[in-house]
């Protein structure tokens, strides 16, 4: 259960951005190798702003599947599966180009 | 994809927007998925943060600690009970009078496995991570820096964390450490690294710990192998038996000489 923690890593962040408006949705980009249960973290993200300005906010979560690119063939693979492998030549030395994502990018703020 | 219609007056097109990724609305919730369509006077502000920012300034303030007293740091992860303690008892025990060592213990509650490392020549530092909500499954970079006043860290050569033990949470959290030992235990099954990728994915060394076991168990280590290979190509693998000793000095090597 470290989606509260990661709640409220979120929440500062917003706070900030937000400098004292009320928010209504945050965007958020959670990569598909991120350890991030969404149910999970919506429903903690409603526990910690109670009395703050993020109270009542929707938490709007982009998913952001794993790809890697091989070293070897230059082929970039979509992982369907987690097996850490190019899927054109099979070779395993590749590298994680997406899908490690964990950001706020925009928040919406309500009319001042 | 795209939604290519025809109008009544002849004119055709479509309505395809390329996104590099998918959207996934969750399983009957409608507060989060797709949110295209939100439309309010609301200002929209970038923020382009990562979340885990925080975490990895602390994870960079100490590892430059780490580095100014150098002292080595290896954190230390595992599911409760693959033998964690154990394996750090009898890695005390053969470095005891040579090499200083300091230990950050984290666990929910008590101090049951900090005692159990008393008296071999370490110093303990104890983080409880239990306030509120059940307690906190792993350590983070800020946790491991309330620790380290309570550890002689110019004095040490290897300084190891003792992660909370649990397959998910701590594999996000950098504290600053130099490598990630994975302890896993043959009970726990083949199949361990295709349902727990991230963590093993994280790891620079798995401890393959009590093989005094095999014998016994229906436990396939090639597939093991070839599963861990699968999400960690590059993952040193050591075998070890924390309760005979077999292997242990080739872990307490690694340890000094990675």
């Amino acid at each position: 259960m470290h989606e509260l923690s990661l709640s409220q890593s979120i929440g500062q962040i917003v706070r900030k951005h937000a400098a004292g408006r009320q928010v209504e949705v945050v965007h958020l980009q959670v990569g598909q190798l991120r350890q991030v249960v969404p149910d999970s973290l919506v429903y903690c993200w409603g526990l910690v702003n109670e009395g703050t300005e993020c109270e009542g906010s929707v938490l709007d979560i982009d998913h952001v599947p794993a790809s890697v690119v091989c070293d070897d063939c230059g082929a970039t693979t979509l992982l369907a599966e987690m097996r850490l492998a190019c899927g054109s030549c099979g070779s395993s030395r590749i590298r994680v180009t997406t899908g490690e994502e964990f950001l706020v990018t925009s928040i919406e703020l309500a009319e001042a | 994809m795209g939604r290519f219609h025809r109008h009544d007056d002849g004119t055709e097109h479509d309505h395809d927007h390329d996104h590099p990724h998918a959207h996934e609305p969750a399983e009957g919730g409608s507060d989060v998925g797709d949110m295209s369509g939100y439309e309010t006077g609301a200002q929209r502000v970038e923020v382009l943060e990562a979340i885990f920012g925080e975490n990895d300034r602390v994870a960079a303030a100490n590892r430059s600690d780490f580095a100014a007293a150098g002292v080595r740091v290896v954190n230390l992860m595992s599911s409760p009970g693959a033998g964690k303690t154990t394996l750090l008892r009898e890695t005390l025990v053969r470095l005891q009078g040579r090499t200083r060592v300091g230990i950050i213990e984290g666990d929910i509650e008590t101090s049951i496995d900090a005692d159990r490392l008393e008296g071999l020549g370490a110093s303990v530092a104890l983080v409880n991570t239990g306030q509120g909500f059940g307690g906190e499954c792993h350590l983070d970079a800020p946790m491991v820096r309330s620790a380290l006043g309570r550890v002689p860290l110019a004095e040490l050569d290897v300084l190891f964390i003792e992660n909370v033990g649990n397959l998910v949470c701590p594999a996000e959290f950098d504290v600053g450490e130099h490598a990630r030992a994975m302890v896993y235990s043959p009970t726990e099954g083949e199949e361990k690294p295709l349902k727990y990728p991230i963590m093993f994915r994280t790891a620079d060394v798995v401890v393959v710990n009590k093989v005094d076991l095999l014998p016994h168990l229906d436990v396939d280590m090639d597939l093991f192998r070839r599963n861990l290979a699968a999400v960690n190509p590059t993952a040193h693998v050591l075998e070890v038996s924390a309760k005979t000793g077999e292997g242990v000095d080739a872990w307490v090597e690694w340890v000094l000489a990675p």
